[in-house]
C-alpha cells in the first residue's frame, strides 16, 4: 500500500503559520466501497493522481458488515463487469480478499480513517474537509458514501420521545440506569456492552439469535449474559413507549415477544436499527435533489455529474443499489472525467431488449425515440430513462391481445409508444374509453395497490412499455412534474369509475379538476357522525372503515377497501353525517364538494338513481348490523366482547385493512395437527411460511404469522435485485434472483419473512411413507440462505396447500372484502365497479 | 362466507350419500331374502362385502391421503366423507355378516371393525368439543411459554423462600420440586395430580404467616401471590396436556386396529376362498 502521509504533513506545517494551503489532486475519491475501489483502481490504470478516502480502517465498510460467510451475489446476471476491479458471486470473505489483493497489487492510493465532513466548490476546485479537521482540494469529486449512512429511526407510536436516542456517545454518562437497547446487530452490541456493570441492560432482538454478529461480540455478549449483567429478549419487537407520569421510570417500553406482549419500565431507549441515506450532509455539501421526499435522489447528469459542477456521484447513493451496477459506473466515470465518451455497460442490455423492436437502429437512436413517442417520458433524464427502460418489458401486442384483465392484481405501469388499446370497464363488451400512442394506463393500480378497475385490449397492433411499479414509484419520488401528471390523471381516473361512467367528457374534467386529494393517517377520521356533510370520498389507495356510537360504544358496520366511495349517505338525505368513517391504514381520497355534487346529481338522474340505490342498500345492511351488534350485547357479559364488530377492529388492527389475502385460523376446530404447516414445508422446499402457533387470537380466530399480501407490500421497497413481485391474482412472491440481504425481513411489519436455505424436498414413494421413512434429500449442499416466505402456492394447482391439507377446515383464507361478512353475516359495500370477487 | 366443518361440509353432501347407500343396502337386504338364508356366502352376502372391503381399504387410504401434500382437493372433503361413509360401511359389514357370529376369523375381523369405529367415534367427539376448550384454556400463551414461566417462578419463588423460616422454605421447595405435568400418559389423560403439591402449598401458606417478623411479612405477601400465579401457571400447563392428550390417544386405538382389521380381512377372504 502507498503511504499517504505526505499530505498530513503539509496540513500541519501550513496550519502552524495559520494560512491553510489544502494539499491538492486531480481527483478525491471518497468513500472505499465497490464503486469507490473500481473509480480509484481505474484511475490508477490512467494514471490519473487521486486519492481515496475512507472513513474506516479497512476498505468495503458495508461488505464488510455483511454476516460471515454470506454469499455476495452477482446480480443483474445478464451485466457484463467491465472494471479492473474483480467481482464475481463468492463468499463475503473471498470477495473481501480478492479486492485487498487488487488494492495491494495497483498500490491504491488509500487514506483509512478520513472520514469526509465537510465539502465545499470554490471557484477553481473543491475542497474536501475532513473528521479530523484538515483539508483536502481537487479538481474533480467522486462521491461514493454509499446508503449506510444515516439512522434509521423508531417508527412506533412514542417513537419521539426524549428519552430515546439512536447513538451513544459517552457510555459512562449513564449510571444506575435500566436501559433496553433495540436492535441485535454489532453496534446495538457494543452499546449494550458498554453500559454493563453500571445499569441494568436489556437488549430487544427481532431475530431468534445473535448470528448476525461479530464473533468477538458474540463471546463478550454471551459471557456478560451467563454473568447475569445483561438480560434480552429474543424474537422480540417494540410496539410503544409510554411516558410514565409517576414511578421511577420515566418511560414503558411495550414490545411484542413470542409469550405476547411485555412491559418493560425503563429510564432510557438506545434504538441501532441500521441506516438511511444523509440527506441533510448532502444538501449542505450543496448537492440538489429532485424532490423534497427523503426518499429522492440526487440530481445527476447523464454522466452521474451532480448540481455541484465536477462533483460526481455513483453507486447506491445514486440509487443503483447493487454491487456490480457501482462498479461499472466507478469504471465509467473515470472516463466520463477524462473526457473519454464511453458506452455505458448496460447497452449490452438495452439491446437485447430492442431485439425485436427497431432492432437495425442504435441504442441511443431507439431511446430517443421512445422518449419522443411519450410526452410522459420528455420528463426524465438520459440516465432515468435507460433505467426505467432496462427495468420494463418491451411488449409487442396484436389487434385483441388482452393486456390485462379487470380484477388481475398487476401493479405496472403501461407507456404507449405505438398503437391503440380499447378500455373495458363495465360487462357490456363495449369500449369505454381508447387510448393512443403517447398517452400511458394502469396508473390507478400503481396509486391503489388493488385490483385493476378494467381490462385492457389492443385494438390495433401496438407496442407497449411495461413498467414495474417500484420503478414508477421511484421516478415519482423524484420527477415532481411526472407526479403532478400522475395524480392528476389518476383523480380522473377514479372520478371516472366511482360516479362517473355516464357523465359526460366536460362534466368529468370539470369535477376531476376541482377534487381535491387528501391522505389520511392510519386511524384519523375523514369525516365525524353529525358533522356536515362536505362532499363525496373517493377512496384511492388504502381503506377505511364506517362506524357509529351505539350505546356508548363505537361500532364498526362496514370496510371500504379502495376503489370505492364513502359519504354518499348524507349528500343524498341532506341530514348530518350518518357514521364516522376512519383511516384503517395510510390513505389517500378524493374529495369532491358537496355542492359540486349535488349540482351533478341535480343534472344526472343516472347518478341519481345509482347513489340513492347505494343509499338504500346501506341503510339495510346498517340496519343489520346494529340488530346483530345489540343481540351480542345481550349476551356479551357472558362471553369476551366477541361482537362481529370487534372482531373487524381486532383483524384490523392485525393488518388486515392492508392485506389482499389473509390466513386465518379458527381456534375452534383447529385440532393442533400442524398438517398445515408441514404440507407447506413439503412443498415450499422444506421451510414453513407459516406459523400456526404464534399470532394474536381474539373470539377464537387466531392471525397466524403468514403473509398478508398487503396491497403495497412494505416487503417490496428496498430490496435491490427487485426479487419481489405481484402476481396476476395478488399473490406477493419472492423470486430467485433474492440475494439474501434481509430488507424485505426488516421491512415487512408482519414478521412473516424468513431467512433460509431452500432444498427441493423429493415427494415420499408409498412405502416411505407406510413405513414412516424419510426420503433421501437430494444431496443437501449448504445453499446460500434467501428470503422465504408464502406464495398463496400460486403455482400449485388447487391452490394454498395448508387450506387444503387441513383435515377439519379450521385453516381459511379470506380477503378483507368478505371479512365483514365473514365476521357479521351481511354483505355490500359501497361500490358501482361490480362485484370485486372473481 | 362462513365455513364448513367437517360434518356439514359442502351442506352435509357425504351426510346425504352415506344416507342412500345406507337405505339401499337395507332394501336390497329386506326384499331380496336368497334361498340359503342371510349370511356373508350368498349373493347378496359376496356383494355387501366386497362393497365393505373395498370401502375398509378405502377408509384406510385416508391416512396416506392426508400426508400427500401434493394430490389436489382439500382433506377436509376426505375426512367428512371418512367418517360418513366409515358409519355408513358399518351398518353395511353388519348386513354382510346376516348376524351369524362365533369364534372364528370372520367374527375377528368384524370385533375389530367395531374397535375402529368405535375409536373413529371417540376421536370425532373429542375434535369436535376439545379446540375450543384448549383455546379457552391457553389464549395467545404456548405450552412451552407456560413451562418456561412456571420455571421462573420457580426460580424467583426458591430464592425468596431462602430468607423465610425454614417451615415455609421447606414447603416451598418441595411443592417446586414435587409438582409434575403429565409425566405419564396416564396423568395426562386425567389432567390433575393427587395431592398436587402446588395447590398444597398454597394452603399451607395461609397458615403459615403467623410469625414473621416485618420485613418478611412483605416477602411472605409476595411469595404467596407468586405461589398462586404459579398453581394456576400449572393447572392450565396441565390442562392443555390433557386435552392434548385425548384429542390424540384414540389414534392409538384407530390406526394400530386399523392395521389389525386389514389383516385380519385379509386372512377372512383368503379362509373364505380356500377352506370353505
Ligand atoms: C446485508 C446486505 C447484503 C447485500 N448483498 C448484496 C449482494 O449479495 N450482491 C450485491 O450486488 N449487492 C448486495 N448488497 C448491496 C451492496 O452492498 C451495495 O450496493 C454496495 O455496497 C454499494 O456500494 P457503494 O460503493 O456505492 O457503497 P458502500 O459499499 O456502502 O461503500 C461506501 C464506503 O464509504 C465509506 N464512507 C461512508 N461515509 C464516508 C465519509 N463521510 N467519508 C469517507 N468514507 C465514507 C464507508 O465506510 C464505505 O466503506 C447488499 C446490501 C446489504 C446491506
Ligand atoms: C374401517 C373403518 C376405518 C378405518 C380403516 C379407519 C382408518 C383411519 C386411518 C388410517 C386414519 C388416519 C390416522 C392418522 O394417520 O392420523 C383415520 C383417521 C380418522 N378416522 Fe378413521 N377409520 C375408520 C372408520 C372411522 C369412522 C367410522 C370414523 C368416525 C365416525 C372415523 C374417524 C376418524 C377420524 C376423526 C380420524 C382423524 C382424522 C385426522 O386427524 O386426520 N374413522 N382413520
Ligand atoms: S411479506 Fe409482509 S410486507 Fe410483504 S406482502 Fe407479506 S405481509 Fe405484506
Ligand atoms: S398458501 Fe402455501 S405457501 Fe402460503 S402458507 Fe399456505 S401452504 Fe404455505
Amino acid at each position: 500500500m502507498v503511504t499517504t502521509l505526505a499530505p498530513n504533513i503539509v496540513q500541519k506545517t501550513s496550519s502552524k503559520t495559520g494560512i491553510v494551503t489544502p494539499k491538492h489532486f486531480k481527483l478525491i475519491i471518497i468513500g472505499a466501497g465497490p464503486s469507490g475501489l473500481s473509480a480509484a483502481v481505474h484511475a490508477t490504470e490512467q494514471n490519473v493522481s487521486y486519492l481515496l478516502l475512507e472513513a474506516e480502517e479497512a476498505p468495503a465498510n458495508t461488505i464488510r458488515n455483511y454476516q460471515r460467510g454470506k454469499l455476495v451475489m452477482a446480480e443483474p446476471r445478464g451485466l457484463p463487469l467491465r472494471s479492473p476491479l474483480p467481482f464475481t458471486a463468492a463468499l463475503r470473505e473471498t470477495v473481501l480478499d480478492t479486492w485487498e489483493k487488487t488494492i495491494a497489487e495497483y498500490r491504491v492510493n488509500v487514506r483509512y480513517g478520513a472520514k469526509v465532513v465537510g465539502l465545499r466548490r470554490n471557484t477553481k476546485s473543491l475542497e474536501v474537509e475532513l473528521a479530523d479537521g484538515s483539508l483536502l482540494s481537487a479538481d474533480h469529486v467522486v462521491l461514493a458514501v454509499g446508503v449506510q449512512g444515516n439512522l434509521r429511526k423508531l417508527d412506533i407510536p412514542g417513537g419521539d420521545l426524549p428519552q430515546i436516542q439512536y447513538q451513544l456517545d459517552d457510555p459512562q454518562a449513564y449510571q444506575e440506569e435500566t436501559i433496553v437497547v433495540i436492535g441485535g446487530g454489532d453496534s446495538g452490541v457494543e452499546n449494550a456492552l458498554a453500559l454493563t456493570g453500571r445499569n441494568q441492560v436489556i437488549i430487544l432482538n427481532r431475530a431468534e439469535d445473535f448470528s448476525n454478529c461479530k464473533d468477538s461480540n458474540l463471546s463478550q455478549l454471551t459471557d456478560a449474559h451467563m454473568k447475569g449483567v445483561l438480560d434480552w429478549l429474543l424474537e422480540t419487537k417494540p410496539q410503544s413507549i409510554e411516558q410514565n407520569s409517576t414511578g421511577e421510570f420515566p418511560i414503558t417500553v411495550f414490545a411484542s415477544t413470542p409469550n405476547g406482549v411485555e412491559r418493560i419500565p425503563c429510564h432510557r431507549v438506545i434504538a441501532r436499527l441500521g441506516a438511511l441515506p444523509s440527506r441533510a450532509q448532502l444538501e449542505s455539501f450543496g448537492i440538489g435533489f429532485s424532490a423534497p421526499d427523503l426518499e429522492a435522489l440526487p440530481q445527476l447528469s447523464a454522466h452521474y455529474e451532480s448540481s455541484v459542477p465536477s462533483l460526481y456521484i455513483i453507486g447506491a447513493l445514486a440509487g443503483y443499489p447493487l454491487i456490480k451496477q457501482g462498479i461499472n459506473q466507478g469504471y465509467e466515470v473515470i472516463e466520463y472525467i477524462l473526457g473519454n465518451p464511453v458506452e455505458p455497460a448496460d447497452n449490452a442490455l438495452l439491446r437485447e431488449k430492442f431485439a425485436n423492436f427497431c432492432s437495425d437502429r442504435g441504442v441511443e437512436d431507439v431511446l430517443e425515440k421512445i422518449r419522443k413517442s411519450v410526452p410522459l417520458l420528455a420528463m426524465l433524464n438520459t440516465l432515468q430513462l435507460r433505467e426505467l427502460v432496462l427495468e420494463s418489458n418491451i411488449l409487442l401486442a396484436k389487434a385483441g391481445d388482452v393486456i390485462f384483465k379487470r380484477n388481475d392484481y398487476s401493479t405496472t405501469f403501461y407507456l404507449i409508444i405505438e398503437g391503440e388499446l380499447d378500455v373495458l370497464i363495465d360487462d357490456d363488451g363495449a369500449p369505454d374509453a381508447t387510448l393512443k400512442a403517447g398517452e400511458f394506463f394502469g396508473e390507478l393500480a400503481l396509486v391503489s395497490g388493488r385490483r385493476r378497475a378494467g381490462t385492457v385490449r389492443a385494438s390495433a397492433p401496438c407496442v407497449l412499455i411495461e413498467t414495474p411499479r417500484r420503478v414508477m414509484q421511484k421516478l415519482i419520488d423524484s420527477v415532481q412534474s411526472m407526479r403532478r401528471i400522475l395524480n392528476e390523471v389518476a383523480i380522473k381516473t377514479i372520478v371516472h369509475l366511482c360516479i362517473g361512467l355516464s357523465l359526460s367528457e366536460e362534466d368529468l374534467n370539470d369535477v376531476a379538476n376541482n377534487a381535491t386529494l387528501k391522505s389520511y393517517a392510519a386511524g384519523e377520521e375523514l369525516f365525524h357522525e353529525g358533522d356536515e356533510a362536505d362532499g363525496l370520498y373517493l377512496i384511492q389507495s388504502g381503506s377505511v372503515t364506517v362506524s357509529r356510537l351505539i350505546g356508548g360504544r363505537e361500532v364498526v358496520l362496514l370496510y371500504v377497501a379502495a376503489g370505492h366511495y364513502v359519504g354518499e349517505m348524507s349528500l343524498v338525505s341532506g341530514e348530518p353525517r350518518y357514521a364516522t368513517v376512519r383511516a384503517a391504514i395510510a390513505t389517500d381520497a378524493v374529495l369532491i364538494e358537496a355542492g359540486r355534487m349535488r349540482d351533478i346529481i341535480a343534472r344526472n338522474p343516472e347518478i341519481r338513481g345509482e347513489l340513492d340505490a347505494r343509499y338504500l342498500q346501506h341503510l339495510q345492511d346498517q340496519e343489520n348490523r346494529q340488530q346483530l351488534e345489540t343481540a351480542f350485547d345481550s349476551k356479551a357479559s357472558i362471553a369476551t366482547q366477541s361482537t362481529p364488530s370487534n372482531l373487524i377492529s381486532f383483524l384490523i388492527q392485525q393488518g388486515v385493512g392492508e392485506a389482499t389475502d389473509v390466513l386465518l385460523i379458527d381456534e375452534s376446530l383447529c385440532v393442533r395437527c400442524n398438517h398445515c404447516e408441514q404440507a407447506c414445508a413439503d412443498t415450499h422446499g422444506g421451510a414453513t411460511r407459516l406459523d400456526r402457533d404464534a399470532g394474536p387470537i381474539f373470539a377464537n380466530i387466531r392471525v397466524p404469522t403468514s403473509c398478508r399480501h398487503c396491497e403495497h407490500p412494505h416487503c417490496m421497497k428496498d430490496c435491490p435485485p427487485d426479487a419481489i413481485h405481484r402476481a396476476p391474482h395478488g399473490e406477493v412472491y419472492i423470486d430467485d434472483s433474492c440475494i439474501g440481504c434481509g430488507n424485505c425481513q426488516v421491512n415487512c411489519p408482519y414478521d412473516v419473512i424468513q431467512m433460509a436455505v431452500i432444498h427441493d424436498q423429493p415427494e415420499p414413494s408409498l412405502w416411505q411413507m407406510l413405513l414412516g421413512i424419510k426420503p433421501k434429500s437430494l444431496a443437501v449442499v449448504d445453499g446460500p440462505k434467501v428470503a422465504v416466505k408464502c406464495d398463496m402456492c400460486k403455482d400449485i394447482v388447487d391452490g394454498p396447500v395448508c387450506v387444503r391439507a387441513c383435515p377439519v377446515g379450521a385453516a381459511l383464507r379470506v380477503k378483507p372484502e368478505e371479512l365483514l361478512s365473514y365476521a357479521g353475516g351481511t354483505s355490500g359495500e359501497a361500490t358501482l365497479l361490480g362485484s370485486d370477487g372473481n | 362466507m362462513q365455513h364448513s366443518n367437517i360434518f356439514d361440509y359442502k351442506n352435509y353432501r357425504y351426510f346425504k350419500l352415506a344416507v342412500i347407500v345406507i337405505l339401499i343396502a337395507l332394501l336390497a337386504f329386506l326384499l331380496f331374502e336368497p334361498a340359503v338364508g342371510h349370511y356373508g356366502g350368498s349373493w347378496l352376502g359376496y356383494g355387501l362385502g366386497t362393497l365393505s372391503a373395498a370401502m375398509v381399504f378405502w377408509m384406510a387410504w385416508y391416512g396416506i391421503r392426508k400426508r400427500r401434500y401434493r394430490s389436489r382437493g382439500n382433506t377436509q372433503g376426505w375426512l367428512s366423507a371418512h367418517i360418513y361413509l366409515g358409519t355408513a360401511m358399518t351398518v353395511i359389514a353388519t348386513l354382510h355378516s346376516g348376524f351369524h357370529f362365533g369364534l372364528n376369523i370372520h367374527s375377528l375381523t368384524y370385533g375389530l371393525l367395531l374397535i375402529v369405529v368405535t375409536s373413529g367415534f371417540f376421536g370425532n367427539y373429542a375434535y369436535m368439543i376439545y379446540p375450543r376448550l384448549m383455546t379457552e384454556n391457553m389464549g395467545e400463551d404456548s405450552l412451552d411459554g407456560l413451562l418456561l414461566r412456571i420455571a421462573e417462578t420457580d426460580k424467583l419463588a426458591r430464592q425468596i423462600a431462602l430468607m423465610m423460616p425454614d417451615d415455609i422454605n421447606n414447603i416451598v421447595t418441595r411443592a417446586c420440586r414435587e409438582t409434575s405435568i403429565g409425566v405419564s400418559l396416564l396423568e395426562q389423560l386425567r389432567g390433575f395430580q393427587p395431592d398436587c403439591p402446588s395447590a398444597t402449598v398454597v394452603r399451607q401458606l395461609t397458615v403459615l404467616g403467623g410469625e414473621l417478623s416485618l420485613e418478611q411479612r412483605k416477602l411472605y405477601r409476595d411469595l404467596y401471590s407468586i405461589m398462586v400465579r404459579r398453581e394456576s401457571l400449572v393447572k392450565r400447563a396441565r390442562q392443555d396436556l390433557m386435552f392434548r392428550a385425548r384429542m390424540g390417544f384414540w389414534l392409538y386405538f384407530h390406526v394400530p386396529f386399523t392395521v389389525a382389521l386389514l389383516t385380519a380381512m385379509v386372512a377372512h377372504v383368503i379362509a373364505i376362498f380356500f377352506y370353505w
